[in-house]
């Protein structure tokens, strides 16, 4: 049986904040920020967006341009480090958003950065057994650094949705899935804190690399394949370098990795970071092209793809309006004042 | 049904008054307008009272029997009615006072109106202020009350070119009238400029396009004309008193910039009447927000459709004008207290009728009409009175 | 606690649910259990239908003095938009900046948060409107992610 994407669809909010602007408040070098990070400027949402609004709007491009009926839908996660609620799933919004309540399962994940990857594999598996017909997997933050902080330069907000099912459909191919998990305390957030902790240095080599590679080098074992083979690398990307670095690693030359590189441009956007990169390149890829996908998640673990683009691909609706390229590029900058009143970083008056 | 007058009003100063409570507003208009009429509160058989949002304000509904209670006519079990419909609760009250003269059922009525605006904050007063919109699909989704006139006024220029100096005329005109009311909140000229340049509301709106927050109070005893003439009061009859409903939500109206329940309710009021708008000598018309002047001006039939912006500038509207219109002051000079509002009309046109309007006096004024409007338009409620010689 | 006044309604603030009388084929959003034309013949015969996805704005206004709880939003813009048919709807447009809106400009209905009920309470979600169309900004690579 063909598992794989039957449709995708994504959301960029539109404002944007700079690394030199924020390093100019917390009275840092913007430009060595920038270089040193990889990261330009990252995406800001709205006062009125939200993991919900932003996964609601990804999965109503995936269903419009899927000729799925949200009835046949019959699983959506949502997977993200920063879900409105405590308690209360974001998946259930948008399943009524989506109108594909009552007949269908759902729950929400978090996973750090690869709570969006997470929800891929529940649903192959649910649509491989034959327990739904399709199945909406969604990776969305709207994660938050603590002021001054590192994290702050690079933590945004995205959201990417993908519909997975099988058969004619499919426009690519998951052919094999396999991930890499352990305890590992690199980054972290306790309940009721609002900002999270991070282990510095450490959240480098043993952390993301750690997983990323070993992941990669799995998943090339397990397919028999060398980077050679594929067309695309979409790695996990917390700021613009160590994807990079990590797709050398793997045998990877910069190129491969470049469509699927949005880090530099709108910033680390968490569980949709690996779904927005994938979406990316399926917005330009073309029937046979095969991508090898990794993503990473503090705590720590990485799920990595072998996707391969299928033929259904060439009668895929891709207009212009709903390319990733052409939401990145309609964007707005605004300064650090307006951003810490977007995100809720000024302290109001409760009246 | 039988001829109804008004024998007394009264009115009590409008502003923001620190001062008065919502109970001392609705016994101070109502003993102004008993001792105006020369009559007892013995003598009253039934009250009716306008107020939209007393449950807001001051946490107290059951505002018939407080006003009642505080006047003394609940000691004589004295029925009391509290009526509400925005900000037409005023002149829904007087309309529900009249038929209970006309049918016969009281010969003497005390009808007032009352609002007390300032106990709470301005944001929770202006909130308040948009309960008479549709809490569901308009103010949930952000619009006050000043937002939904604004998206009329917008329309209005799209659709006739009408243009916010014509807006701003209607201010400046009824700041210029209020100037010589001395029960008016604001009793200061402005200019086209300072409504201009003020701070903004909702585009095109800004704060001089805009009614204020007032407290207020206001009250008139009907009763018969015979009776009137018994106490020897003048002769000032109500001769048509009619009420219209619309759409609650501005989007669901027929058009934006039209205002269908202003045009039924006049029709009605003047063909009760037996008069035309010709005979009209002096009017108040709501003018919450300029644009809503420049409205009632086109449904009452006043200005042509699409060139009610160019009665205030062209001074037809003026005192001395063709037709005064809002000599009081209006809501944006005298000032709105809700509930207060339309009973506060038709003593102005009172005043003007029997000839003590000082300052602001309509010459020979025979004929008034008094245009009370809910929200945006759901509940119009129009008079007509006539000084009978 | 208004959470179930506006959960009955999910279909309606989520969806864009309307009403459509079976008789004479009016659509109403909001929407409404009687048609307004046809009155008590149309009571309990009301069909639920989506709205079209295309309107027109009719009217707008950049709100300064935000109704109670949007202050955070302050200006905002608040818009009657005309879907087909002539159905009416009041919302307000997001996802550009309010000089770029004017009448006659086609938005579409998009999902977003429109209040919550303090820092404790639930949060409301329903439509708004953003425009159909992008334009496009110049795709800047090099160097320039400031403002501009």
């Amino acid at each position: 049986m063909d598992v794989g994407i039957l449709s995708y669809g994504i959301w960029v909010p539109r404002h944007r904040i700079s690394t030199e602007e924020i390093a100019r408040v917390w009275g840092k070098d913007g430009k060595a920020m920038a270089s040193g990070l990889g990261v330009r400027s990252k995406s800001v949402p709205a006062v009125d967006e939200d993991v919900v609004t932003m996964s609601v709007e990804a999965a109503e491009m995936a269903m419009r341009r899927s000729g799925v009926a949200p009835t046949d839908v019959g699983a959506v996660y949502v997977g993200s480090e920063s879900h409105p609620y405590a308690v209360k799933p974001t998946a259930t919004v948008v399943a009524e958003a989506m109108g594909a309540t009552p007949d269908l399962t759902a729950a929400d994940y978090e996973f750090a950065c690869k709570a969006g990857t997470a929800a891929f594999q529940t649903c192959m598996g649910l649509v491989r057994s034959g327990m739904v017909k399709a199945g909406m997997a969604i990776g969305a933050d709207t994660s938050q650094g603590a002021p001054g902080d590192a994290l702050e330069y690079s933590a945004s907000a995205g959201a990417a949705a993908y519909l997975i099912g099988s058969g004619e459909g499919v426009i690519a191919r998951i052919d094999h899935t396999l991930s890499y998990t352990t305890d590992t305390p690199d980054f972290w957030r306790r309940e009721g804190q609002t900002y999270p902790s991070h282990g510095g240095r450490f959240t480098g080599v043993p952390a993301y690399f750690k997983h990323v590679v070993t992941c990669g080098k799995n998943m090339l074992a397990r397919a028999g394949t060398t980077a050679e083979d594929y067309d695309h690398v979409v790695l996990h990307q917390p700021n613009g370098k160590f994807p990079v670095r990590a797709a050398k690693m793997l045998g990877f030359p910069p190129e491969k990795a470049a469509r699927g590189l949005l880090t530099p441009r709108i910033g680390n956007t968490y569980s949709a970071a690996v779904p927005l990169g994938l979406a990316n390149v399926l917005d330009a890829a073309r029937p046979g092209e095969r991508i090898l996908v990794v993503s990473y998640g503090s705590g720590a673990g990485s799920d990595a793809f072998d996707i391969t683009v299928t033929d259904a691909m060439a009668r895929y609706p891709r207009h212009q309006d709903d390319l990733v390229e052409t939401r990145i590029a309609y964007r707005k900058f605004i300064d650090y004042a307006t951003y810490a009143k977007f995100r809720g970083k000024i302290q109001m008056g409760r009246g | 049904m039988r001829e109804v007058a008004i024998a007394g009003v009264g009115v009590t100063q409008f502003g923001e008054l620190w001062e008065r409570s919502l109970r001392e507003l609705g016994l101070e208009s109502g003993m102004l307008a008993l001792m105006d009429a020369g009559l007892e509160t013995e003598d009253v058989e039934a009250l009716y009272l306008g107020n939209m949002s007393a449950g807001r304000f001051i946490q107290q509904e059951h505002i018939g029997a407080l006003i009642a209670d505080h006047s003394g006519l609940a000691d004589r079990g004295v029925p009391a009615t509290r009526v509400e419909a925005g900000g037409a609760s005023g002149g829904l009250a007087l309309h529900q006072a009249y038929l209970a003269v006309a049918s016969g059922l009281h010969d003497v009525v005390m009808v007032g109106g009352a609002e007390k605006m300032t106990d709470v904050s301005e944001q929770d007063a202006e909130e308040t202020t948009g309960f008479a919109a549709d809490q569901e699909w308009e103010v949930f989704f952000g619009a006050t009350l000043a937002s939904l006139y604004a998206l009329v006024a917008r329309r209005h220029m799209h659709l006739y070119g009408t243009t916010p100096e014509q807006l701003a005329a209607v201010a400046v005109k009824n700041h210029a009238h209020g100037a010589a009311n001395p029960k008016a909140q604001f009793q200061s000229r402005i200019t086209v400029e300072d409504v201009l340049r003020a701070t903004r509301v909702a585009e095109p709106l800004g704060v001089y396009d805009c009614a204020p927050l007032t407290d207020g109070g206001a009250a008139l005893v009907l009763t018969t004309p015979e009776r009137a003439r018994e106490l020897g009061r003048p002769a000032i009859v109500i001769r048509g008193s009619a009420q219209a409903s619309d759409t609650l939500a501005l989007h669901d109206r027929w058009s934006l910039t039209e205002q269908r329940a202003t045009r039924i309710a006049c029709e009605r009021a003047l063909k009760q009447a037996g008069m035309s708008l010709s005979e009209v000598d002096v009017a108040e018309l709501n003018d919450a927000f300029t644009i809503a002047e420049v409205v009632a001006l086109e449904e009452i039939g006043f200005a042509k459709r699409g060139e009610g912006g160019r009665c205030a500038p062209e001074g037809r509207t003026a005192l001395g004008g063709e037709l005064p219109v809002n000599t009081s002051g209006g809501l944006k000079a005298r000032g709105n207290p809700w509930g207060a509002t339309g009973i506060a009309q038709v003593v102005e046109l009172y005043d003007q009728l029997v000839g003590r309007a000082k300052g602001r006096q309509v010459e020979d004024a025979r004929v008034g009409l008094a245009h009370n409007v809910g929200g945006t338009g759901a509940t119009v409620v129009v008079h007509v009175l006539e000084a009978v010689r | 606690m208004t959470g179930v006044r506006f959960w009955r309604e999910f279909g309606s603030r989520y969806r864009m649910l309307a009403t459509r009388c079976p008789s004479c084929g009016l659509v109403y959003f909001p929407p409404r259990e009687v048609c307004r034309r046809c009155r008590r013949a149309s009571l309990g015969k009301m069909e639920r239908v989506p709205m079209p996805r295309a309107g027109k704005v009719m009217s707008f206004t950049i709100v300064h003095q935000g109704q109670k709880g949007f202050e955070e939003q302050v200006p905002y813009v608040l818009a009657i938009v005309e879907f087909e048919g002539g159905i009416t709807v009041m919302g307000q447009v997001v996802d550009c900046d309010a000089c770029d809106v004017s009448i006659g400009m086609e938005v579409k209905p998009v999902f977003r948060r429109i209040r919550e009920e303090g820092e404790a309470g639930v949060i409301h979600y329903g439509y708004k409107f953003a425009p159909m169309c992008y334009p496009v900004c110049a795709i800047d690579d090099e160097g320039a992610g400031g403002p501009g």
